[in-house]
C-alpha cells in the first residue's frame, strides 16, 4: 500500500477542445506540500478543483487520499480543505452564520466555530454580514471554514492574497505559511498542495515543485533542487 | 509573534470520516433551509418580487377586463396563469446566491447527501410561494372576484397546495439545470414553462367550480388526483436525476 497522499498518472482535464491540464503525473508523499506555479490560465485553479472532487478527469488516474477519483469521490470529500479564489461563503450571512453552516454540513460541533473566529481574530465582527467586512477579514474566515473540519488535505489557492502580515502569522497557525516551512496542522502533518505567484515565498514552504504552463508540467522536482530563477522564467 | 493560542482538533467522533453518518439527511436539509430564509429574509430578493408581480398582474386585469367580477373559468385561468409567472421568478432566483457566491462548491465538498439539497430549495420555494398566496389570493379576491372567497377557501386551498407541490419540485430541477448555463435567466423560464403548463390546467380545472357565484362546489376530484400524480411523478424524476445536476 503506498503512502502517497497524492497520485496523478497522465492527468487531463478538458474544457471543450481545449487542454486546461496536460498528462500532470506526480506523487507526493502525505504530510507534505507540494507548491504549484505558473502563470495565469496555466490549470493550476483547475488541478484543485480535481483534486477537490469538484471537476472530473477526462484521461489518467488520480488517487487522492489513497481514493480513486472520481469513483470514491465520495470517500474523499470531507478530508479535504479548499480555499479557493471565491471564498465560498454567503455575503448575507455573518461569519458566525456562514461557520455554523459548514460545521453543521460536516458534522463538527458548534464550539469549534468560535475557536475558529477567535483564531483568526474575527471573534469581535464574528456576527455582522459578511458583505461589511473586507476582503482580508473575509479571506481569514475562509481560512477558518476550510480547516473547521480538520481536513488531512488542504488545497489552497494563494492563501494568503488580501491578508496584511499580522493577519498573515493569524492563518499561517492553521494552514501553514510562509516561515513555518512543512509546520504540521493542527491536528498532525497535513498534506499541503498550494497555488502561488510567489516564487521565494512558495519555495519556502514546498517538498516538491510543480510549473504549469498551458496545462502542461514543465517543472516536477524536490524543492531543494529548484532554483528561485527556473520558477521566474515560467512567468516570462 | 500574536497570542493566539494554537488549535486543539476537533474531537474523535467530530473528524469528517464520521461525519457522513453523523450528519443525517435532515439535520442538513434544515441547516440548508435555515440558509436559505436567512439570506432571503436580508436580501428580500424573490417574495417581494413574487408579490408585487402578482398584486400588479391583477391590476392590470381588472381594468383590461373591466368588469365588476369574473366567475368560474376565467376566474381560475387568471388566478393560476398569474401565480405561474410569479413562480417563475422565484424559480430564477433559486440558485442564484448559490452559483455566485461558490455555495455550490462548498456543498459540494461536504460529506452529506445531495438530496438534502434539492430538499431543502424544494421546501425554500414551497414557502415563497405559500407566502406569495398568503398576498395574492385575497388580492384576487378583492380586485376579481368581487366577493370574499368564504366557503371556498378550504377547497381553494387544497388545489393550491398540490399545485404548489409541483412547482416546487420543477422549479427546483429547473432552477438547478438553468443555473449551470450562462443564459439562465432564458433557460429557466424556457425550461419551466412547458413543464409547469400541466399544474396551471390541473390547478384551473380543480378550482373553476369554486368560483361559480350561482352553482359554487367543490374542488373537482379528478384534476386534485391527476395534480397529485403530476406531483408524484415530477418528485421521483426530481430526485433520481437531481445528484448528476449537481455533478461536473
Amino acid at each position: 500500500m503506498s503512502d502517497a497522499a497524492l497520485e496523478l498518472d497522465g492527468l487531463t482535464r478538458r474544457y471543450g477542445e481545449r487542454e486546461a491540464l496536460s498528462e500532470v503525473s506526480l506523487s507526493l508523499a502525505g504530510g507534505h506540500t507540494l507548491v504549484v506555479f505558473g502563470p495565469n490560465g496555466a490549470g493550476k485553479t483547475t488541478l484543485l478543483r480535481v483534486l477537490a472532487t469538484l471537476l472530473r478527469p477526462h484521461a489518467g488516474s488520480v488517487r487522492v487520499l489513497g481514493r480513486e477519483l472520481p469513483e470514491e469521490s465520495w470517500a474523499v470529500r470531507g478530508r479535504v480543505g479548499v480555499l479557493a479564489h471565491e471564498p465560498l461563503l454567503y455575503r448575507e450571512l455573518t461569519a458566525f452564520e456562514n461557520l455554523r453552516l459548514h460545521a453543521r454540513l460536516h458534522g463538527v460541533g458548534a464550539a469549534r466555530v468560535g475557536e475558529l473566529l477567535e483564531a483568526v481574530a474575527m471573534g469581535a465582527r464574528a456576527h455582522e454580514p459578511l458583505r461589511t467586512l473586507s476582503r482580508g477579514m473575509v479571506q481569514r474566515v475562509a481560512v477558518a471554514r476550510c480547516v473547521l473540519h480538520d481536513p488531512e488535505l488542504l488545497l489552497l489557492d494563494e492563501p494568503y492574497s488580501n491578508l496584511d502580515p499580522a493577519a498573515v502569522e493569524l492563518v499561517a497557525r492553521l494552514i501553514g505559511g510562509p516561515g513555518r516551512p512543512g509546520e504540521p496542522g493542527a491536528s498532525g502533518a497535513r498534506t499541503r498542495v498550494i497555488c502561488s505567484h510567489d516564487p521565494s515565498g512558495g519555495l519556502a514552504q514546498a517538498d516538491v515543485v510543480l510549473g504549469l504552463l498551458a496545462g502542461r508540467p514543465v517543472l516536477l522536482a524536490d524543492a531543494e533542487q529548484v532554483d528561485p530563477q527556473e520558477i521566474a522564467g515560467l512567468y516570462r | 509573534m500574536s497570542g493566539v493560542q494554537e488549535l486543539a482538533p476537533p474531537p474523535r467522533s467530530e473528524r469528517p470520516r464520521d461525519a457522513l453518518a453523523q450528519t443525517g439527511l435532515w439535520r442538513t436539509v434544515g441547516a440548508l433551509l435555515r440558509k436559505e430564509l436567512l439570506v432571503e429574509l436580508r436580501t428580500l430578493e424573490s417574495v417581494p418580487g413574487m408579490s408585487l408581480f402578482a398584486l400588479s398582474t391583477f391590476v392590470v386585469f381588472h381594468f383590461a377586463l373591466d368588469r365588476g367580477s369574473v366567475e368560474g373559468d376565467l376566474a381560475a385561468g387568471i388566478l393560476w396563469v398569474t401565480l405561474l409567472f410569479a413562480a417563475i421568478l422565484g424559480v430564477n432566483r433559486l440558485f442564484v446566491t448559490d452559483a455566485e457566491q461558490g455555495g455550490f462548491d462548498a456543498f459540494l465538498l461536504a460529506p452529506v447527501d445531495r438530496s438534502a439539497m434539492f430538499i431543502a430549495k424544494a421546501l425554500t420555494l414551497l414557502a415563497y410561494l405559500a407566502l406569495l398566496e398568503l398576498v395574492a389570493v385575497p388580492a384576487f379576491a378583492l380586485l376579481l372576484l368581487g366577493s370574499p372567497l368564504g366557503p371556498a377557501l378550504p377547497g381553494l386551498l387544497a388545489t393550491l397546495a398540490l399545485g404548489d407541490l409541483g412547482v416546487a419540485v420543477i422549479g427546483t430541477l429547473v432552477g438547478a439545470l438553468a443555473v449551470q448555463t450562462r443564459a439562465r435567466d432564458l433557460l429557466g423560464p424556457l425550461l419551466a414553462l412547458p413543464l409547469l403548463v400541466p399544474i396551471v390546467i390541473g390547478g384551473s380545472r380543480a378550482s373553476s367550480s369554486l368560483f361559480e357565484h350561482a352553482h359554487r362546489t367543490g374542488p373537482a376530484a379528478r384534476w386534485l388526483l391527476a395534480l397529485g400524480l403530476y406531483d408524484l411523478v415530477f418528485g421521483l424524476i426530481a430526485y433520481a436525476v437531481f445528484d448528476f445536476l449537481l455533478e461536473d
